[in-house]
């Protein structure tokens, strides 16, 4: 039910940002969600893409630091309290969000958000007992 | 069994070697006051005359040389030989100023091919070992001193100098290397280009790693020898005392540098007041040379900053240790008045798990304060998709160094290798107060 991330270290000078998202670029390499935490002296860039492994091979080659990390793509839908209702969840189980970013696409009348919990596992478990659902990594790489 | 190359001499009762210091100075003095008109000079005002010498407890009524007076005698105004007997001439590099020019005899480069040899042989080095020898070669004394001193042992040295570090490798392991020898901060470079080329240390046949020219810390030889596999020692020379074989750590015990005391005669002096420091004292290192005809010094301030220990060693060797050099007293970083050495900071970054031992310090001065930058690469072990985890690695790091040294700094995490690598000498300082 999980789905993989790369999350890469971005120090704060200008043309790093240009340079991963040209290297992703000339490897055919579809970016389908993004955030970028900044701090004053670096950033962290999280990606979802289309072909997580060949990206992961091809930033570490001109020498970024790389890393996988497990997130969940959860659908939420798409109307005034959506979002709401779904962290109102999470609390009431005591599951927390270390960050989260939403997904580009629409998957039927739902938006995707894309979470990164302290505990994936625990997360799945009470998102969908309360109906909520999930997004495959296979369906979501291919949207 | 301890090895040894020169057993009489280096194993020789103190009073001996004593006695043996006492006539060796004596003729060294002596030889500079005829010979050298700097020294005849500088003599003469502190009004000793060569033949007042009458022992070992004199050489501190003798005035120091400094840098500045060999930059002064520049090139070869405190040459105590003819040039026709001079058969070699290396330079410092000159970053700052002038080169210093020091040149040698026939003898002076048998006495330097001789200690050298001894040198290999207190690291465990026999003949029979293929020494890989990283050291630039040319006007630097490192490549061809080790150079000379492998030959005269009978090792096979393998003159490869700095450099091409795929090549390196390459020669390492097809040649079958068993000694290598460079700056210690060269040797992790190898260690992350041989990673990088999916080639094992583990599977080299790398024994010794003789490392020097730069100062390197106890945090650093435990990375070294887990990353290159072999044991790591520490040598010390300079050129104006001759080059590399000076001193250096035996394999017995690892603890502390053997100076060649039948050659140099050493002192720990306070680097303010000049006054001499007892054994054990942390001071500046001050070396007399009792066997060189080209340019001996008398008293020559190294500005390297370390202790002498007489204690006897368990390798049997009765010559003095230096305690490992914790930095030149011109490398001393004093911010907001506190003295802090780079090797200081390096033994902070290194017992942090997953942190590189490449790293710059970047000092500054804004609003007439003083501030302290510390550059560490993000690899993927400090890495992490949350910011939180590495502002805490940031946070840690400078309290680590405000809790060791006194000093608030500001950690600066950067792309990995970002920070320039050496082949020589590291880079490890920006003072931009200097400009």
């Amino acid at each position: 039910m999980q789905l993989e991330q790369i999350s890469i270290f971005i120090e704060n000078k200008s043309g790093r940002l240009a340079e991963v998202t040209r290297v992703l670029g000339s490897k055919g390499i579809n970016i389908r969600a993004l955030s970028l935490a900044d701090t004053s002296d670096f950033g962290i860039l999280r990606l979802i893409v289309d072909q997580i492994d060949l990206a992961k091979t091809a930033l570490k080659e001109q020498g970024f630091t790389v890393s996988k990390t497990n997130v969940v793509a959860v659908e939420v839908p798409d109307q005034p309290g959506g979002l709401a209702g779904i962290l109102d969840i999470l609390d009431k189980s005591q599951v927390n969000v270390e960050y989260m970013y939403a997904f580009v696409e629409r998957c039927g009348g739902n938006a995707v958000i894309i979470f990164r919990f302290d505990d994936a596992d625990a997360a799945i478990r009470v998102l969908t007992e309360n109906g909520v659902k999930i997004m495959e990594g296979e369906r979501l790489y291919r949207m | 069994m301890t090895a040894y190359f020169h057993e009489e001499f280096e194993t020789m009762p103190r009073a001996a070697l004593e006695a043996l210091q006492l006539k060796r100075l004596q003729n060294t003095v002596t030889r500079v006051y005829e010979k050298v008109p700097f020294y005849r000079e500088s003599l003469s005002k502190a009004g000793i005359r060569p033949e007042q010498i009458r022992s070992l407890d004199d050489l501190r009524r003798l005035p120091f040389t400094v840098k500045q007076d060999m930059r002064d005698a520049y090139p070869y105004n405190l040459f105590a030989a003819p040039m026709d007997d001079i058969v070699r001439i290396h330079a410092s590099s000159g970053t700052t100023g002038k080169p210093t020019v020091v040149g040698y005899t026939r003898k002076d480069i048998d006495i330097w091919a001789d200690l050298m040899a001894r040198t290999f042989v207190a690291t465990g080095v026999h003949k029979g070992d293929i020494i890989h020898n990283a050291y630039g070669y040319g006007l630097f004394t490192g490549g061809l001193g080790a150079h000379y001193g492998a030959e005269r042992l009978g090792a096979s040295v393998i003159p490869i100098s700095g450099g091409n570090t795929a090549r390196q490798l390459l020669i390492m392991q097809d040649f079958g290397s068993t000694v290598l020898t460079c700056t210690p901060s060269y040797s992790l470079y190898m260690a992350e280009e041989a990673r990088e080329a999916g080639i094992d240390f583990r599977d080299l046949k790398l024994r010794v790693g003789i490392f020097g020219a730069e100062p390197w810390s106890e945090d650093m030889r435990r990375d070294i020898e887990a990353k290159l596999n072999l044991h790591a020692l520490d040598i010390y020379g300079l050129s104006e005392i001759m080059g590399p074989g000076v001193a250096i750590e035996c394999i017995e015990a690892k603890n502390g540098l053997h100076i060649w005391e039948d050659h140099f005669l050493a002192e720990i002096i306070d680097p303010e007041s000049g006054e001499v420091l007892p054994d054990g004292a942390t001071g500046e290192l001050v070396i007399t040379t009792i066997t060189k005809e080209g340019i001996p010094l008398l008293r020559y301030r190294t500005r390297d900053i370390t202790s002498l220990n007489r204690e006897t060693c368990v390798c049997g060797r009765t010559h003095a240790r230096l305690a490992r050099m914790s930095g030149r007293s011109d490398d001393m970083l004093i911010i907001r008045g506190v003295n802090v050495f780079p090797s200081q900071i390096e033994s902070i970054l290194m017992r942090i798990e997953g942190v590189e031992p490449h790293y710059l310090l970047v000092v500054d001065r804004h609003d007439n304060l003083d501030t302290l930058e510390v550059q560490v690469e993000v690899n993927e072990t400090l890495f992490s998709d949350e910011v939180k985890v590495l502002q805490a690695l940031a946070l840690r790091i400078e309290k680590e160094i405000k809790d060791f040294l006194g000093v608030t700094s500001k950690v600066r995490l950067v792309e990995p290798k970002t920070i320039a690598r050496s082949e020589g000498k590291a880079k490890r300082v920006i003072d931009n107060r200097r400009k």
